[in-house]
């Protein structure tokens, strides 16, 4: 039995939120929070075994139904899916439970379940796809329901905003299609370790690679395509915040990693990787200038995601050179990963009690908060601390191996890019956490709408993913050894 | 000398940069849903010139494969953007992303 | 695990337990609160002084360590006699302020946020006391930062506010500068240990001799805003905003000397001989001896008697560097004893201006003619004290003052003579005002007849506390040659650690 579950992990993770998906629509109201909240419960088990199956055995590969490739599908697990799986599942169980409370039994939120489900189960096939092509298909499918989720609350600012997302999802997708078809026209092939043989810096493989990384940038929304991302983050219902944030974004930068680092060798192609780092360090800039600029809270954390998404770009130019420093940023740029999605979904979680609550999250009107929601403000308060990189937080691991790896590398401006991006982080943090202690708070305690205390579910499951990613800061290392697992050539920390 | 399979490949990358300039150019949400169609007929075509890449009479079946698989994707997107333009026009009377269109949209005539 | 191990475990993760037993138990639960704080914080006495012990009884270099591995550096901490000093001293103060500020909040609001935070802070500093390496030492310094900022803006005011900004306007750069510094001197010297003598290799000097000059900048930088080093000491004075708890142990022991213990640290055990080699530590002298004289100047013109005992905070902080920075010694054992012997007078000194407010509302100096009538032994314990800032035999400041003016000779730094000389001038100028106010000049009317009958002069949960702090001060001045006073223990420190 047990023996059974290891060989069929990578297909269960991706069947069971799938299969509970259909039962949340049909079973309606009533039983389709419980069949999320049972979906959530075998997924996270499922994924922290694959974790462990993972560091104990290396990586796993699949092929569903035994058809392998070309026209079978194959999944397969290194230690950087099962970290995305992994950080999937926590952040989806926690949403989870918060989302019990959160949505209720509204009818016009019953949707979110199965779109939820949905969501969860294409986020795990696409870290666990070993094509190309898989992939994209994947990617539809994340961008399929996190559109739909945009739009649940059928406001009007949400229907536009989840429009215009799903106008850029799908252009990206279509880049990313038809550098798959340039690639697999040149190399023969979409499995991803056959085209780690066989893929070329020629004309068809350069084009390739560029189309795809257009689309995929596209969806990730780097600077200065990130145009869609605040309105669609902002104006989904906070759950469906977190959930965008801190996962889908990932998606697409998980199949950039794959591509860049994996698949092609960044030393093949010159100058490449010096762009995608420049436009993260960007990024990080615009989005914090952004981010000091906004009157909402729920904006604030959106461009907050802009500036973060920026460090995870600085990945490559970091690991183009190889050697140890190649190692630190490929630990350092996915430790990013991890910690912002712990980070940012608690944000978004706890500016959801902050809406609910009073009805508002303007951030004039947000002071004396950690006075009527002392939980919630110091789940803010410590899911900021990651934010801007300070110890002892998983954000100040990723930062510190970022810096460590600019300085080995001898590419030091990149280290200044990081410093002065905690700085401004804190900047914007302190923006919204200073008022949080203001005596002067007519706005929140002349509040009518306040139904009183936070819901302890929500309160809890905010704090606990900021505790999550303090966690990481001092009890990092299990998730280090994972991240090296089966990692490619180029960052396994191999002079080469 | 072209090939055929070249040929297919500049076609459809020429569909492609039309459905794009659409894409960007169009207000209307309507034409940016075709416009989105027809770039992916583009890439359709360049995945279905490269099945001609083996030699012999038989084409890969592979990249058909994948057309039919990318028809259905999108297909169902397609269906989806339609009902979420129809859903912004019932709330807000017009079916553009800015409000700051509307007169754009007027001068096209869409 | 040895009891020295769980003795540094401890002494570290009490006060953070005692931090989340407050949060849990939340601003209803008083009683409960107030006894897990004092629980916490004797548990926490407790375990430092067997760090203590731990320490004293170690073989030189071989100290009892715990840790875990992380990033290849591994976090960590030793029981090391630098180290025990000042986790001795941030830990027994701890306890004695946490009874002061069950007297001095007891009327204010938000009180489990204040203790909560309050015991991040001091476990905070007692691990960077204790950390074994630079990786650990800078986690908790930031740790450090993050939590004070809570407790400088408790009172929620737009002035409250305002100083919370200017601090972190200084202390999170300083963080950026540090955090650089850090990991730059990791990536050229492997993991940074701190030992006795200095742990980096002497070849590093000939090798890499700008770099490591400038992430020596880049450290000083990082710690010296804490250490209110000029130019960056600006937030002192502003943070003064915070309640007078905070302002006694916080800004006067545990945040302050948490930068000046760090400058230590590296100067001492990171850099060792490098330091004098590059130049960099007569730098650091040249700086500390300005500041002394900068603040000292400062602190003559402040009316608000909080702001001028920061300025005066200051200036002292700076004998600790001094001292550190000269390559003597006698010298650093002066500066080292002056950690503990300061930390002791100028508590006091803000307990005292707490308590003053709290009782007859007066905040500045010119508010206090005759006040020793009204609060006699409340002023007698701030006029001891601030003796001995003075440099008055036999309290505390002049055992330091003492040994840093023979190690400036020992060490052939003539001008640091002149500099405590005229500090000395300074500091009684600024200090013997006040005493002369509340002694000899005409009391106020209400004040004339002393404490209202039948009722001590205070809260007792305030009189007591800086009495004792007074006692402290006065005790560690008058058996300064004694075996475990502080002096003696810093000159340990400094005979065993300097071999060169």
């Amino acid at each position: 039995m047990g023996d059974w579950v290891t060989q069929q992990l990578p297909a269960l993770l991706i069947l069971v939120p799938f299969t509970a998906a259909p039962f949340a629509y049909l079973l309606g109201a009533g039983y389709d929070r419980q069949t999320a909240l049972l979906s959530a419960a075998l997924t996270q088990p499922l994924a922290a075994f694959l974790a462990l199956t993972v560091v104990q055995e290396g990586p796993v590969r699949y092929a569903i139904g035994g058809w392998g490739g070309p026209l079978g599908i194959e999944l397969a697990a290194d230690g950087f899916s099962a970290t995305m799986v992994l950080v999937t599942s926590v952040v989806g169980l926690l949403v989870t439970v918060y989302g019990l409370r959160y949505f209720g039994d509204l009818e016009r939120y019953r949707f979110f379940w199965p779109l939820w489900l949905f969501l969860w189960g294409s986020l795990n096939a696409l870290f666990l796809s070993a094509d190309i092509f898989n992939l994209y298909v994947c990617l539809e499918l994340v961008s399929m329901s996190a559109v739909a989720l945009v739009g649940l609350t059928l406001r009007r600012e949400a229907l536009v905003a989840a429009m215009r997302y799903m106008l850029a999802a799908i252009l990206g997708s279509l880049f990313y299609l038809l550098g798959v078809a340039l690639f697999y026209g040149a190399f023969g092939s979409v499995d991803m370790a056959t085209l780690r043989e066989t893929v070329r810096p020629d004309v068809a493989g350069q084009a390739g690679l560029a189309l795809m990384t257009a689309g995929l940038v596209l969806k990730t929304a780097l600077f200065p395509l990130h145009f869609w991302l605040p309105p669609a983050h902002s104006n989904a219902a906070s759950p469906v915040s977190a959930v965008l944030s801190a996962l889908v974004v990932k998606g697409s930068f998980f199949i950039l990693v794959r591509l860049w680092i994996d698949v092609a060798q960044p030393e093949a192609f010159p100058g490449a990787s010096v762009v995608l780092g420049v436009l993260g360090s960007s990024a990080i800039v615009w989005g914090s200038v952004q981010a000091l600029r906004q009157e909402r809270l729920k904006m604030l954390v959106a461009y907050s995601t802009v500036a973060q998404i920026g460090y995870l770009f600085l990945l490559f130019p970091l690991a183009s050179g190889g050697g140890q420093a190649a190692s630190d940023a490929w630990v350092g740029g996915i430790f990013h990963a991890v910690s912002h999605a712990l980070a940012k979904s608690a944000m978004f979680l706890a500016a959801g009690i902050v809406l609910a609550r009073f009805g508002h999250d303007r951030l004039e009107g947000l002071g004396g908060l950690s006075r009527r929601a002392p939980v919630t403000a110091m789940a803010f308060g410590l899911a900021g601390v990651t934010m801007m990189g300070l110890p002892p937080s998983g954000g100040f691991i990723a930062k510190w191996q970022l810096i460590k790896a600019s300085i080995g590398s001898g590419q030091w401006w990149w280290a200044v890019v990081v410093v002065a991006g905690g700085l401004l982080a804190a900047a914007y943090m302190f923006r919204v956490v200073g008022p949080f202690f203001a005596r002067e708070a007519e706005d929140l305690d002349d509040s009518d709408l306040d139904p009183g205390p936070s819901p302890v579910t929500m309160d809890g499951a905010a704090l606990a993913l900021a505790l999550g990613a303090l966690v990481l800061g001092v009890a990092g290392q299990p998730l280090i050894d994972l991240i090296m697992v089966g990692a490619p050539a180029l960052v396994a920390g191999v002079t080469p | 000398m072209v090939s055929q399979t070249d040929l297919y490949t500049l076609a459809g990358a020429l569909l492609f940069v039309i459905g794009l300039y659409g894409i960007i150019t169009r207000p209307h949400l309507l034409h940016k849903i075709l416009a989105l169609n027809i770039s992916s007929a583009g890439v359709f075509f360049v995945l279905v010139g490269i099945a001609r890449r083996v030699p012999g009479p038989t084409p890969d079946p592979l990249p058909h494969a994948m057309v039919l698989t990318g028809i259905v994707v999108t297909v169902s997107s397609t269906a989806f953007a339609l009902a979420l333009a129809k859903r912004i026009y019932t709330d807000t009377g017009v079916a553009v992303l800015d409000a700051s269109d509307i007169e754009a949209e007027e001068r096209t005539g869409g | 695990m040895s009891w020295e191990g769980a003795a540094l475990l401890m002494a570290v993760v009490a006060p953070f337990a005692t931090a989340v037993g407050i949060f849990a138990l939340g601003e209803a639960r008083e009683r409960a609160r107030s006894a897990v704080n004092l629980i916490g914080a004797a548990v926490t006495v407790v375990a430092v002084l067997a760090c203590a012990t731990a320490a004293w009884s170690a073989e030189p270099g071989r100290h009892a360590a715990v840790g875990i591995d992380l990033l290849d550096i591994g976090f960590g901490l030793k029981a090391d006699m630098l180290g025990a000093l000042f986790a001795v001293v941030a830990g027994v103060l701890w306890l004695i302020t946490t009874v002061y500020a069950t007297g001095y909040m007891s009327h204010a609001s938000d009180r489990a946020r204040f203790f909560g935070f309050f015991s991040i802070c001091v476990g905070s500093a007692i691990g960077i006391a204790l950390s074994k390496n630079l990786l650990t030492f800078f986690v908790f310094y930031e740790t450090l930062t993050l939590a004070t900022y809570p407790l400088v803006v408790h009172s929620g005011t737009p002035a409250a506010l305002r100083g919370g900004r200017t601090y972190l306007m200084y202390a999170l750069p300083a963080g950026g500068a540090l955090a650089a510094g850090v990991v730059w001197l990791n990536l050229l010297a492997g993991p940074v240990e701190f030992a006795a003598g200095g742990s980096l290799d002497p070849a590093l000097a000939a090798s890499h001799p700008t770099a490591l000059v400038v992430i020596f900048a880049l450290l000083m930088l990082g710690l010296g805003v804490k250490a209110a080093l000029f130019p960056v000491h600006g937030w002192l004075p502003a943070a003064m905003v915070a309640p007078a708890p905070v302002s006694s142990l916080l800004h006067a022991v545990a945040v302050v000397k948490a930068g000046v213990f760090g400058i230590a640290r590296v100067v001492l055990e990171v850099y060792g001989p490098l330091g004098p080699e590059l130049g960099v530590t007569q730098l650091l002298a040249a700086l500390a001896g300005f500041t002394i004289i900068f603040g000292s100047v400062r602190a003559l013109a402040q009316d608000d008697l909080k702001k001028r005992l920061a300025f005066s905070t200051v200036a002292q902080l700076s004998y600790i560097t001094l001292g550190v920075a000269l390559a003597s010694p006698i010298a650093i054992a002066g500066g080292l004893a002056h950690l503990a012997h300061h930390a002791a007078m100028k508590i006091t000194m803000f307990f005292t201006a707490g308590a003053v407010a709290e009782e007859v509302k007066a905040y500045r100096v010119s508010e206090f003619d005759g006040l020793g009538r009204r609060m006699p032994l409340t002023m007698a314990a701030f006029s001891l004290a601030a003796l001995g800032i003075v440099g008055v035999p036999p309290v505390a400041g002049f055992a330091s003052k003492w040994l840093l003016g023979v190690g400036a000779v020992d060490a052939g730094t003539w001008w640091v003579i002149a500099v405590l000389g005229v500090s000395s001038v300074l500091n009684a100028a600024y200090f013997f005002p006040i005493i002369h106010r509340a002694w000899f000049r005409e009391p106020k009317a209400e004040w004339a007849g002393g404490p209202p009958t039948g009722q001590p002069e205070g809260d007792l949960r305030m009189v007591v506390p800086l009495v004792v702090t007074s006692l402290l001060g006065l005790a560690m001045g008058l058996m300064a040659g004694a075996d475990l006073s502080p002096a003696s223990w810093a000159s340990a420190v400094a005979g065993w650690g300097l071999p060169w």
